[in-house]
């Protein structure tokens, strides 16, 4: 990274997650010092860098390439920071997140654990500016395949790669470019799939925010070898900062002319339009996208006919994922061969994963496929939160599934992930710790895939409904002795019967929450017990003398006046008045208040 | 895209059916623009009015039926009016484990509102969403356009005060 002459640089992680933890401020202030004059750096914005366990966060780099990343700052110490690094050269040791010359101390093993191909470039250009994608090397990939490569070619070499969809369902994606170059057609359409819907998934946010050219020259390259000339982004309206972001992408390429007609002087069209969802989840779905990009509701088609032969407006279309696409232009810059060095011999290349929940470092984490799901949770992520006991990983949202410790040593691996029951899904990665209800987690789960379902069809629509119905009761303690079955059941029937995928993995928490923790469900019907002390109708609140203070403040939020206490000494919860609100569990300032 | 809020346009009298005609120039003739048509109208008027909508349908050359069946389908559009800030709680895998169901709870007891309601001084609107894509900063909400990260509920009194101006939605301190 160069200091434009500067004797420092300072970038700053400016991404949602950095904005919603105050990055704004520390860019004001920094912003202000640069106008101001006096120090000798450059400030710059960038994406999100990945840590956003420790967010705000600003890279300052040296004129030699060194840099220090420093974590959790504020606009008031931006003063510090600019006297005591900027001006006098002293690194202010408290707040180093990373040394890049001691890259695995302290927090750097967070990065240092990582093999970032898809999120090369983030945190690390201004993504409002193509003048910086061009400096590292940008365009180049797209540049060379137009001069040089025929379209068969540029498949071969993704082919050659190995990658799979990372959307989740892991289909090999030079074949699917191969099915859409041969479908016979003269207008073909290209999707980028941003609708990233699963709870618990940001990469492709991260990505768009943080490179999005490095996704608009993916779609050039495959645009290019598909034969299609109109190329469309849908993406969640959920995510404004992409959008602006992706905005200005296009609007810089139209005006260099790496966009429209011609494009690099070659003779080949190629055009972007954003298509911006309106919320739905089942629009993640490739026949239901089309039928919203058509401006119909978003409800899915049975294939065949697959979109390769018959999609958007009836012609061949092809659609693949954000991080699919991001990874082209690094594949044909460096190789197929090249890529395909990294991962497993089924699944190449590396995987982008969210980790949050009850992990430490929450955050961006790209691995190589083949790693171990202990190497992403602890290594990278740094094991779990102080205190508290890992449960279970919930990976791939509401059509994945929940694993316990005992699978921890599973691959990063497609079809390694789908032998448990869970799925690779398109990169959440959901950390749950002993207060987390694998009941209620299911419960969770299946009424969001019931609120999500377009009710085209019977098994998913009613299915789901009646399966939601079976574990409300189960967390209400009314939960019966067939349950378990009749759940294995409806599950068994949902999936074989279902029109789309939604409805084809809606069961999948449900079932690898019965795999791995039947007993939870067992403690819930039989003994009506919700040990992880989250389902109000199954716990009991009870105050430790030993640590409460009397302070009161239980006393003042109870709804039905259960709490009682002379001040400054322990408070008693009388359990036949309480309702189980959990509102004094909030409010106590010692965490006195068990449920169990 | 229009991404910046259009606050004045938003309170606009329902009558006014002025801010259509740029609407459809921009969209009207595009190949399946009816949810972008849908956007920008619910854009400029705040939510999608049954009047308005039937004059978009009438001159976009829509059926109505069309309109109120893509309406219907996606979160995103409302067919009632709204509060000044939205209050999108997020209820995502990461939010909910983090206790995103006692924040809604906690904001729906200081507003005296339910979930899907607005306060009768129009001040807010609360509503549950699904992901809003920053997981690391669970539990978050989003109050207008403002991003509010690692929540509890005994912060959420200060939060709203910050919008609740003089009227006082929020509950006076007991």
């Amino acid at each position: 990274m160069g200091t434009s002459g500067h004797r420092y640089k300072v970038v700053l992680g400016y991404g949602t997650c950095g904005i919603a933890a105050g990055a704004t401020g520390v860019r004001d202030a920094l912003e202000e010092a640069e106008k101001a004059g006096g120090y000798d750096m450059d400030f710059d914005i960038a994406g999100c860098m990945g840590y956003c366990f420790i967010e705000p966060v600003v890279e300052v780099f040296d004129s030699e390439g060194g840099s220090v990343i420093y974590g959790d700052m504020t606009a008031k110490k931006v003063a510090q920071l600019l006297d005591e690094h900027i001006k006098s050269g002293k690194v202010i040791e408290d707040w180093v997140v990373r040394k890049s010359d001691q890259p695995e101390a302290g927090e750097g093993d967070f990065l240092a654990n990582q093999h970032r191909v898809v999120l090369r470039n983030c945190g690390k250009i201004n993504p409002e500016s193509i003048e910086e994608y061009i400096e590292i090397g940008g365009y180049e990939a797209a540049k060379k395949a137009l001069a040089t490569m025929s379209p068969d070619e540029v498949i071969e070499e993704v082919s050659a790669a190995g990658i799979r969809g990372r959307g989740g369902a892991g289909f090999p994606t030079g074949t699917k470019w191969g099915f859409a170059r041969k479908s016979p057609g003269d207008i073909k359409y290209l999707i980028c799939n941003a609708d990233e819907g699963d709870p618990g998934a940001f990469m492709d946010r991260s990505v768009l925010e943080g490179d999005p050219h490095t996704v608009i020259e993916g779609m050039i390259l495959a645009g290019y070898a598909i034969g299609a000339r109109q190329g469309y982004i849908y993406c969640r309206a959920e995510y404004p900062l992409a959008l602006k972001r992706l905005d200005i992408a296009l609007e810089e390429c139209h005006r260099r002319g790496f966009l429209g007609e011609g494009i690099f002087g070659s003779d080949w069209d190629f055009d972007i339009r954003i298509k911006k969802g309106a919320g739905a989840f089942v629009c993640g779905e490739e026949t239901a996208m089309m039928a919203s990009i058509e401006g119909k509701r978003g409800m899915p088609n049975p294939r065949p006919p697959f979109p390769a032969n018959q999609g958007l407006w009836g012609k061949p279309t092809n659609i693949n994922n954000v991080e699919t696409l991001a990874a082209i232009p690094w594949i044909i810059a460096n190789g197929g061969a090249e890529y395909a060095k990294t991962g497993t011999e089924k699944s190449k290349g590396t995987k982008v994963f969210c980790l949050a929940g009850k992990v430490r470092r929450s955050g961006l984490a790209e691995v190589p496929m083949g790693y171990t799901l202990r190497q992403v949770i602890f290594d990278v992520g740094g094991g779990v939160q102080a205190g508290k006991e890992f449960k279970a990983v919930q990976m791939g949202g509401p059509s994945g599934g929940c694993l316990p410790a005992a699978l921890l040593d599973t691959l990063v691996d497609y079809d390694a992930i789908i032998a448990t029951g869970a799925i690779m899904g398109s990169g959440g990665m959901i950390v749950a710790d002993d207060r987390t209800c694998m009941v209620d987690l299911a419960r969770y789960f299946l009424s969001f895939t019931q609120e999500e379902s377009c009710g085209k069809c019977t098994p998913c629509r009613i299915g789901t409904k009646r399966m939601l119905e079976i574990l409300e009761r189960i967390c209400e303690g009314r939960g019966e002795p067939d349950d378990i079955d009749k759940l294995d059941e409806l599950a068994a029937d949902i999936k074989a019967a279902s029109l789309c995928a939604l409805g084809g993995t809606a069961p999948n928490p449900v079932l690898t929450t019965l795999k791995y923790f039947r007993n939870e469900y067992e403690d819930h019907i039989l003994n009506h017990k919700c040990t992880a002390g989250v389902c109000p109708a199954l716990i009991t609140l009870h105050i430790d003398p030993e640590t409460c203070i009397g302070c009161g403040a239980c006393v003042k939020v109870c709804p039905t006046e259960a709490i009682t206490g002379e001040k400054k000494q322990p408070h008693v919860i009388d359990v036949e008045a309480c309702i189980r609100c959990k509102m004094c569990l909030s409010r106590c300032p010692e965490d006195s208040i068990i449920a169990e | 895209m229009a991404q910046e809020c259009s606050c004045d346009a938003r309170f606009a009298e329902t009558s006014d059916l002025g801010p259509l005609d740029d609407i459809i120039e921009r969209y009207g003739r595009e190949k399946g623009a009816l949810i972008p048509l849908l956007q920008e109208t619910q854009d400029a008027y705040g939510y999608l009015d049954e009047a308005v909508m039937r004059e978009l349908a009438r001159r976009a050359g829509y059926q109505l039926s069309q309109l109120y069946g893509v309406a219907t389908f996606f979160a995103q559009f409302r067919l009632k009016p709204i509060g000044e800030y939205l209050i999108k709680v997020c209820h995502g895998t990461a939010c909910h484990v983090a206790g995103a169901t006692q924040i809604t709870d906690e904001i729906a007891n200081q507003l005296d509102i339910k979930e899907g309601d607005t306060t009768p001084d129009g001040r807010f609107t609360l509503e549950s969403v699904m992901c809003l894509g920053a997981c690391s900063l669970s539990p978050i909400m989003l109050v207008g356009e403002d991003t509010h990260g690692r929540l509890k509920p005994t912060g959420i009194k200060k939060i709203l005060k910050q919008y609740a101006g003089d009227s006082g939605s929020s509950k006076e301190e007991e």
